[in-house]
């Protein structure tokens, strides 16, 4: 956490850098649907907001790694892959922090939804940050070059945050290019957030489905990244 | 600490065939310093890698302080610490900051790892530079930190991989005095390819070289493993090949050679008689270090 403080302490752009795409979208979708989607938006700013901050672990383990050697003094350490892979993720959040905390806002003042479709959206958001924490760290571990760590970043983070359904609802797509959506982990995540805000309308059944494979993804992500990742090279 | 790092038959062989560790075997005390040396690609950061449970070997065992490299990673990882070759500290933090994260990692307090920092940074000469962005920093001073971070944790093995490499003289020799300061409390592991460094700082000594360690022991122990005691080195004007000795190196139009005491000897007086400046002295790591290389080169020829 003291990283990512230091880090902002220092280059206080880093903050503004963190929050500046999930805003940029919302702006642009709220104004070009005359403020149809600004709730739609809202939960698109938060879900990208937490994707970008796994895929951002990823590159900057791959920039400790690499440019530091960082990772290879953590290893000889009683630290843990799993404490690692925690402790830089609670960092990378502090950076999107601000962020969330604009989004939140907007979202207290301009929004009106109970208890229960809050929790739905909490919870989803958890998920969504396991799951490209967990990602963002496997992926690190098997990259060695800071230029591809750049590319898998930007190219990860277009396939996640992007293209899904996360900035719109998913009855926008036509069918059956619909379905090419549920390829993606984001997609079930701004399902039931969009679903618990009233924005979209689907059987029960359907949520619930997106809530089993959100969770599994996420704890199936995060077993391999702790156990299969490439901690001590061979 | 009364413990051993043993080390046995370890082969490193990478995916792309490449063999950088051809069982490596040897077993020395815990305390003071242990330079390993080498040239480049001679496998001494595989090792060092190996040692520090960063990667696995291809087989063999190793442990230190009877905990195996393996199977007790956990343990090994608690009473060491590591400077990578090529190391860095974070750009945009301090020394102070670099530090306390580094601690923090291991496992202390917040409030213990700001206490240890400015200990540390005090005892290394760098309490001055302990809030300058790390950017800001000197290359000797960036080293010394890394060293400082190490040290900071009180692991009682450290490794030390090529630590003053790209370093000016001065820089190197302050590092010098901050390992000669610290291996009375710890045991310190270091690679270099800086063979006076070797000499200069180590209790004993080990020669890697294409992944086969050579020799190992304190510099008598080499010193009485080479077969000539002496080396003369002469400015010229004169054939040494008719003597007993090895000719191990001919730079800058001076001849040297490592030759016995009494071959040694006779030399001198001729070379007086002749009024040719020469130099003698016991062989210097440098000398059985290309001792070593070129018989290891001339086994392969034969």
């Amino acid at each position: 956490m003291v990283n990512a403080i230091y880090a902002m302490k220092n280059y206080p752009i880093m903050m503004v850098n963190a929050f500046v795409s999930p805003l940029a979208f919302l702006i642009v979708l709220t104004l070009v649907s005359r403020g149809a989607l600004f709730g739609v938006a809202v939960i698109g700013g938060l879900i990208m907001a937490l994707t970008s901050s796994g895929l951002s672990l990823q590159g900057d383990l791959v920039h400790f790694k690499v440019d530091f050697k960082l990772q290879d003094m953590v290893v000889s350490s009683p630290t843990t892959a799993f404490i690692y892979l925690f402790g830089m993720a609670i960092s990378e959040l502090i950076y999107y922090l601000p962020g969330i905390a604009v989004l939140l806002a907007m979202a207290f003042i301009n929004l009106k939804f109970g208890l229960f479709p809050t929790l739905q959206v909490t919870g989803a958001m958890i998920l969504m940050f396991v799951l490209a924490t967990a990602l963002g760290f496997m992926l690190s571990t098997h990259i060695s070059d800071i230029m591809e760590s750049w590319a898998v970043t930007g190219v990860v983070s277009i396939l996640l945050s992007t293209i899904p359904p996360v900035y719109y609802p998913i009855t926008y797509i036509p069918l059956p290019y619909r379905y090419a959506a549920y390829l993606s982990p984001t997609t079930y995540a701004a399902q039931i957030a969009q679903q618990a805000m009233g924005y979209i309308h689907f059987p029960q059944v359907t949520i619930d489905i997106d809530w089993i494979v959100l969770i599994g993804v996420s704890v199936v992500l995060l077993l391999i990244s702790v156990k299969k990742t490439r901690w001590r090279e061979i | 600490m009364n413990g051993r790092l043993e080390c046995n038959s370890i082969i490193k062989q990478y995916k792309d065939g490449r063999t950088a560790l051809k069982s490596v075997t040897f077993d020395i005390k815990l305390s003071g310093i242990f330079a390993l040396i080498g040239r480049n690609g001679a496998g001494k950061t595989t090792l060092v890698r190996i040692l520090a449970t960063e990667l696995l070997p291809t087989s063999g065992m190793a442990s230190l302080d009877g905990n195996d490299i393996i199977r007790d990673a956990k343990n090994v990882r608690e009473i060491m610490a590591i400077v990578p070759q090529e190391a860095r500290p974070i750009q945009w933090m301090t020394p102070r900051q670099t530090i306390i994260s580094s601690l923090l990692w291991r496992g202390f307090g917040y409030g213990d790892s700001r206490k240890r920092a400015d200990d540390v940074l005090d005892q290394f000469g760098l309490t001055g530079y302990k809030d300058k962005p790390n950017r800001f920093l000197s290359g000797g001073i960036k080293r010394k930190m890394l060293v400082a971070t190490a040290l900071a944790s009180e692991a009682r093995i450290i490794f030390l991989d090529e630590p003053t490499t790209g370093l000016d003289p001065i820089s190197r020799k302050e590092l010098w005095d901050v390992l000669n300061e610290q291996k009375k409390k710890r045991f310190i592991f270091l690679t270099t390819h800086y063979l006076e460094e070797a000499e200069a700082l180590a209790d004993s000594i080990g020669i890697l070289e294409n992944g086969e360690l050579l020799a190992i022991g304190t510099m008598e122990e080499l010193r009485s493993k080479v077969r000539y005691p002496y080396t003369v080195r002469v400015n010229g004007g004169m054939d040494l090949t008719s003597i007993a000795g090895v000719v191990i190196q001919e730079n800058g139009g001076y001849q040297q050679i490592m030759t016995s005491k009494e071959e040694a000897y006779s030399i001198s007086k001729r070379l007086i008689q002749n009024g040719v400046t020469f130099s003698i002295s016991p062989v210097s790591l440098n000398d059985i270090f290309f001792f070593f290389a070129k018989r290891r080169v001339d086994g392969e020829k034969e």
